[in-house]
Order: structure tokens, then C-alpha cells, then sequence
């Protein structure tokens, strides 16, 4: 689906409504990006994790920022990139201390002459571009029972779509859309709950058997459990203009402990295919049944069109957490096949006719009693972190991580506002000793092309080009360029802290191309860092501290833009 | 008979002087004690609009609750601290703050850096009254006696109480060595340079 002409621009964090993170720019290839030199660099003055895909349009670049959420323009037109204003919108402190994983946000959205942002205090802002005013404001989520705001909004057509986050927290997943000139609430489709909420309709039409039937999003619970029940949308959304849908993830059901809320636990860690204009569901499926490992479903969809098996089709390849590559029927929500791409110990394998994971019951979480070797951990074989689809190689080039992790249950007491887990985590490298890769995966031969081995999770995310020149950033703090055929290193360049943020590419007004990553360590794996987590506590930042306890020793935190070109 | 008793008597009473400070760390308290007769200077205040359980307790200020006249309670009674660590589980202090108190979303309790200050005192108002930058006011949510509790097992997570009264086991799986092992911390004057300590 991704066009192949470019027109120089990265109006939304994916790029395109497809998703793809492709670059039809050919200036920076192969042959030259060993020359590729710093342009010009900006300090966000913050020392959060810095997720987020700078955005540019209109010859300007838009940093949405971790907590505040302070949004800077850039003016691409002038030397150095100056500041050309920057939005301040004053998001709840407290808000800070129910964001489970860093205060992060993954980006903003342009469209039509505003930028829209969501702040950590569940509010989506929308801002003049050429001036950085504020047009509108809609508080969307109640920071005081723990709902936060820390995905990239979406535009489609004259709405913007926001799904809150909080599933930590015992939060009620929602996805809602605003119109874009006003800031109105259109519609807002629950995770849980009665269809009427969730928006299902006489439409519905769910690819396998255990999804059809009443008010599921009630049944699938414990009495009232629903109501606290995750299920956020923390994640990525997609848009087919043919078929008219938007396709998006949700998290993991809550809390951790899943032997305190017995069933499939509807709709959670699964994915939605809906009406952009009505909300209304299409179909569903769910990857993780009754989560136990903390799979959220929230990992990027990339809409494809693949040759496979002899025959054209319409395709969703979503790289999930819990360990497997799935590609999806995008009208139906049939999985079309499910390979792991990580050791796995959780499940033994997808039944081809559910749908359904099969559980390896050894494995599952027990109140009281310490489970090992569990593959993957918690952050998934892969998390938030996007990858990126080069229509020249037929690739996905994903980075992600390979861990494993010792886990336990307890009954955790409701507390609106605080967390509700009932789980301990430690966790540590998978096989090889390595704890991240950025690996190629062909979605059709369902394999591996090649895979970098890295010694932190890979989490920033992926870029690939049409010069077949792919980019990403590690957490020690470099930014790679590869091979897009092979994985050959093709240059390098070591920034100031680790990198998490989602690098992009654009055409400046001086007709150059030009790459962009945000530098600044933090997220769930490097809260460590952006944290002052004390490393010696291997059940710190939900276990992952006890996988990154070395990070301290190759990066500090930072918060700085680096763009680069060829001389 | 009487003769000899009378011979061990000053034995006895040897021993249970030595016994003391021992008997201080067995001591269990069934009921909360009560308030200090005359209440405290300075009247409670909620320093964040965040408190749990959906926030039913009212504005700004709690008007019954005043900060504690002792800043010391359980420090040396073992039974105390054993609950403080229930405690710190069961009301999901565990889980921002990490089973073993090394920080998750809230800061770390194990180390040296304590921005609130590491008093006893200190720490029961950052508690009761919460922290501006994410700490939820817990005052009227957990009793007070509950909170000193919580008090002393904190101040076990870096080390400050006594190697025989803080826990030397756990329940659960171990993030480190057990609070009874560790070293103690000396806290340093903390300063906000860029606001993410807090």
C-alpha cells in the first residue's frame, strides 16, 4: 500500500495510514550513507525518555515531548533549525505518578494546518501550526484513577483517534475519536463491557466461533471485573481507505495476576478492525485469551499486500509480544499464519482453526509460587517499539528484544488510582545471552532474512529507505545505518544518551534529504536511567531493572534531536 | 526450696534486664494507641489532588487528621515492620515502588537519595499527605497506626532499623539480599536539578 512516491514530508509518527515507516527518498543509499554528517542538533531541555517520531510538514519539524509534553517547532527554512515556537500545555503533575513506564509520549499528528498532541493528563490539544496557538482542548481521561494519554494521535479523514493508557493501573480501555476542527467527541468505543459500549453491532462479524455472542466484554469476566478491567489503547492505529477501517490494538487485561479475573477477559490484547466514521466494530480477534504474561495486543499493524500461496492478499503483519509474527486477513481477521520469532514458552503454537494459542499450562503464573524461564517476558519478544516495511526488499525490519523472566502472582487489592498488578517479575537475556535484536523478517518465506544481535533491547524504532538503507538507535546511544538487503553496518554515529525515539526521514526545503532520531533514554527498559532506579532491586521497573542493572554504565539521560545529511 | 529461688532471684533479674531492648522488638500491639493528647501544631494538608480509592474523601485539607507530635514509633518492634511489609504489598506500595523497593513508576526507597526527607516524620507525611509530582495522599485511606507501620518497613528498605528487628526473609521472590542485610544508606541533601527525583 505504500506509495512510492514521497512527497518529502512525515506528517503522522507511522509515516502513512499503512504504516510502513518507508522513505521513498533516495539521496541517502548504500552506496554514500557512510558520509552521512550531523546538520544540526536541539536540546528539549527534558531527561524523560524521549519515544517519540519528530513530525514534519509545512517545512517545519513538530517534537512532541515526554512529561510536560512541551511541543517545539523547528523552522526547517532557516539555518541551524530554529526554534520557532513552542506550546506549553501544563499537564497535571500528579499525572506523573500513575504513568506506569516513563512519562513518555510516542509522538504528535499533523493535519491540514494543526498538530495535535495528547498529554500525559488525558487531554488531546490541538495547535495552530504556523503559530503554535491553542485551537482547542478535551479532557478525554481521569488522571485520579490512573488513566494517562502517551500514544501518537491518528488523523483520519476529519477525525483525530485517541486511545488512553493505564492498564497498570486497573483503567478502562477506551478508543475514542474527536472532530478535528472542534475538538468534539464523535464517538468512544470501550474494551470491556456491554456491546453497546463497546460498539458492537448487527456489523460484527468476528473471524472465529468464541467471539460471537451477547455482551461478551461482560460474560468473558468475573462480576463486575470488566469495569476495571485494562484493555487501554495505548498502541498504534492503522487505516485501509479501501476497505474503510481503522485497525488498532488492546492491552493487556488487568490485573497481571490472571488468576483473579478467570475467562477469556474480552476485548483485551487482541485487535479491532472498525468503522473510522461510527466507531462500530468489525471484527475482532485476540491473541492473548485470559493474558497471563502481560501480552498487551497494542504492537504497530502494518497493512500489506502480499503474494501468498500463489494468491494477491490484503494483509495486516503484526509482530505481537507475545512472541509471534501474525499476518491477518485485513476484512476478516482470519490469522493467515503465526511464527514466532523468539524462543517461546508460553504457548505451543497457534490452533489453525480457533485461532487460539495453545498454553503451555507449566508456565502459567500461580499465586505464591515462582514460575521460570518464562519466553518471552513481560515487554513481549517485542513492545511499543515500530517497525518499519520496505516495499523494495519485501522486508519488515523490526527491532526488538530477547528476554526471558521468573514471575509470580498475589491477589492485589482494587485501589483506584494505584496499581493493580498481583505480579513480581525479574527478568533477564533469552538464549545467546544478548537482550535485544534488530532482525528482517520476510512475512511470506515466515523467517528471519538476518538479525543484528544487540546487547540492550532494541527500543527505538525502525526506519527503512529506498536508497535500501535502514536506520535505528540502540539504548548505549548509537544510531545505525544497515544494509536493508544484508544488515551490514554501514555507518554509525554515537549521540549523547540512549535512543528510544522512532527515527524518520524527510526532504528539507533546500531539496535535501535528511534523517532524524530523538536521543534521550527511557521507556520501561530505560526507566533505570530517566529513573534513578536503584539497579541493585532486580524486581525494580517491573523486573526489567534487573536486565538492564549494566545500562547506568553506557548511558545517562538525555533529551536531544540529532538530523543528519549527506555534505 | 524457697531458700534456693531466693539464691537464683538476682540471676533472674540479670537476665531480665539484658532482655529489655529484646522485648521491645516482641512487643505487639492489638490496639492503635491513642492520639498524643494535644494535637500537633500543624494541621494535615493534601499536598496533590491524587488520592486513592476514587478520591471520596474530600478537598484540599483533611480536617480531623493532624501530623503526628512523635516522629519515632516501631522502629525496634519486629512484629510492626513484619506488617509494614504486608502492608507495603497490600496497598499496592509494592508495585510503584517495586517489591524490593529499588523504584518503578515511584521513586526507589533502597538508596540514599530521599528528596522529601528520610525522617520517620518525613516520610508519614509524604504518605498521609502525598507529593505533588505523582505521591497520592493516603491520609483517611490508611489509618495512622497502619502508616507508622508502613513507616518503619520503608525506612528497613535502605537499611535504617536494626538488622534484628527488620525482615530477614520474604514471602515472595527476592529482588535482592532481605532488608535485615542490607547496609544502611546515609542519605544525602538531594537537589532537584532536573525534577525527575521526586
Amino acid at each position: 500500500m505504500a506509495a512510492d512516491a514521497d512527497d518529502g514530508e512525515w506528517p503522522m509518527a507511522p509515516k502513512n495510514h499503512a504504516s510502513t515507516r518507508f522513505s521513498a527518498l533516495t539521496q541517502i543509499d548504500r552506496s554514500n550513507v557512510a558520509n552521512l554528517r550531523l546538520a544540526f542538533t536541539f536540546d528539549t531541555g527534558l531527561r524523560r525518555g524521549q519515544e517519540a517520531a519528530p513530525i514534519v510538514a509545512e517545512g517545519t519539524m513538530f517534537i512532541a515531548s515526554p512529561f510536560p509534553n512541551t511541543l517545539f517547532a523547528l523552522d526547517l527554512t532557516r539555518p541551524g533549525a530554529p526554534l520557532k515556537w513552542k506550546f506549553e500545555p501544563n499537564p497535571k503533575l500528579a499525572a506523573q505518578g500513575v504513568a506506569c513506564c516513563d512519562v513518555v509520549t510516542r509522538g504528535a499528528a499533523y493535519s491540514q494546518g494543526r498538530v495535535f498532541i495528547n498529554t500525559l493528563g488525558g487531554q488531546t490539544v490541538a495547535v495552530d501550526a504556523k503559530t503554535g496557538t491553542e485551537l482547542w482542548r478535551q479532557q478525554l481521561g481521569d488522571s485520579s484513577k490512573g488513566e494517562t494519554i502517551t500514544m501518537a494521535p491518528l488523523v483520519v479523514k476529519d477525525k483525530v483517534l485517541v486511545g488512553n493508557a493505564g492498564s497498570e493501573l486497573g483503567v478502562r480501555g477506551w478508543l475514542t475519536a474527536l472532530d478535528t476542527a472542534s475538538g468534539r467527541v464523535i464517538w468512544r468505543a470501550h474494551s470491556t463491557g456491554p456491546d453497546a459500549e463497546v460498539l458492537i453491532g448487527p456489523n460484527f462479524k468476528p473471524f472465529y466461533q468464541q467471539d460471537v455472542g451477547k455482551d461478551l466484554g461482560v460474560t468473558t469476566w468475573p462480576p463486575e471485573a470488566w469495569k476495571i478491567g485494562g484493555g487501554t489503547a495505548w498502541g498504534w492505529i492503522s487505516y485501509d481507505p479501501a476497505l474503510d477501517l481503522i485497525y488498532y490494538g488492546t492491552a493487556n487485561p488487568a490485573p497481571w495476576n490472571a488468576e483473579q479475573r478467570q475467562g477469556d477477559n474480552k476485548w483485551t490484547a487482541g485487535i479491532f478492525a472498525r468503522n473510522p466514521d461510527s466507531g462500530e466494530a468489525r471484527w475482532f480477534y485476540q491473541y492473548a485469551p485470559n493474558d497471563r504474561h502481560d501480552y498487551n495486543g497494542t504492537n504497530e499493524n502494518v497493512l500489506l499486500d502480499l503474494q501468498i500461496e500463489g494468491r494477491q492478499r490484503s494483509v495486516i503483519v503484526h509482530p505481537d509480544r507475545n512472541g509471534y509474527v501474525y499476518v491477518l486477513d485485513r476484512a476478516t481477521g482470519e490469522v493467515v499464519s503465526a511464527d514466532p520469532f523468539v524462543k517461546v514458552t508460553t504457548t505451543l503454537g497457534i490452533d489453525r482453526l480457533t485461532g487460539r494459542p495453545r498454553m503451555n499450562p507449566q508456565v502459567d503464573p500461580r499465586n505464591g509460587e515462582v514460575v521460570r524461564e518464562v519466553c518471552p517476558a513481560s515487554p513481549g519478544g517485542k513492545d511499543w517499539q515500530p517497525s518499519a516495511w520496505s516495499p523494495r526488499t519485501q522486508l519488515l525490519y523490526m527491532p526488538h528484544q530477547n528476554l526471558c523472566q521468573d514471575m509470580t502472582a498475589y491477589t492485589a487489592s482494587y485501589i483506584s488510582g494505584t496499581p493493580f498488578l498481583g505480579s513480581e517479575v525479574r527478568m533477564y537475556a533469552g538464549p545467546g545471552g544478548h537482550r535485544g535484536v534488530f532482525g528482517a523478517w520476510d512475512p511470506v518465506k515466515r523467517r528471519m532474512a538476518w538479525a543484528i544481535p544487540e546487547r540492550f533491547p532494541v527500543w527505538s524504532g525502525a526506519l527503512a529507505t529506498a536508497g535500501d538503507v535502514v536506520f535505528y538507535g540502540t539504548m548505549e546511544g548509537w544510531f545505525k545505518a544497515v544494509d536493508a538487503r544484508s544488515g551490514q553496518l554501514l555507518w554509525q554515529f554515537k549521540t549523547s544518551s540512549g535512543i528510544v525515539g522512532q527515527p524518520i526521514s524527510y526532504r528539507g526545503p533546500d531539496g535535501k534529504q535528511y534523517v532524524a532520531v530523538l536521543s534521550g533514554v527511557g521507556g520501561w527498559a530505560g526507566a533505570v536511567v530517566s529513573k534513578d532506579l536503584d539497579v541493585r532491586d532486580r524486581t525494580a521497573a517491573k523486573g526489567f531493572a534487573s536486565a538492564m542493572a549494566d545500562l547506568p554504565q553506557y548511558t545517562g539521560k538525555g533529551g536531544s534531536l540529532y538530523v543528519f545529511a549527506l555534505p | 526450696m524457697s531458700s534456693r529461688c531466693l539464691r537464683l532471684w538476682p540471676a533472674f533479674a540479670a537476665a531480665a534486664l539484658l532482655c529489655l531492648p529484646a522485648c521491645e522488638r516482641e512487643k505487639r500491639q492489638f490496639d492503635s494507641p491513642s492520639p498524643p493528647p494535644t494535637p500537633a501544631s500543624a494541621p494535615m494538608m493534601r499536598a496533590t489532588p491524587l488520592q486513592p480509592g476514587n478520591a471520596q474523601l474530600g478537598a484540599s485539607s483533611v480536617p480531623t487528621a493532624h501530623m503526628p507530635s512523635t516522629d519515632y514509633r516501631y522502629e525496634n518492634n519486629a512484629f510492626a515492620v513484619s506488617q509494614g511489609k504486608r502492608l507495603y504489598r497490600w496497598y499496592n506500595c509494592s508495585s510503584c515502588h517495586a517489591p524490593g523497593g529499588g523504584g518503578d513508576w515511584g521513586p526507589a526507597l533502597s538508596d540514599d537519595q530521599w528528596v522529601y526527607g528520610s525522617s520517620p516524620a518525613n516520610i508519614f507525611a509524604s504518605i498521609a499527605e502525598g507529593r505533588p509530582a505523582g505521591m497520592p495522599s493516603f491520609a483517611a485511606h490508611i489509618s495512622e497506626d497502619q502508616t507508622w507501620q508502613l513507616v518503619a518497613y520503608v525506612r528497613s528498605l535502605s537499611g535504617q532499623l536494626p538488622k534484628d528487628v527488620a525482615p530477614g526473609r520474604s514471602d515472595t521472590m527476592s529482588g535482592r539480599e532481605p532488608e535485615a542485610g542490607r547496609d544502611r544508606e546515609r542519605p544525602k541533601p538531594m537537589e532537584k536539578s532536573d525534577g525527575n527525583k521526586r
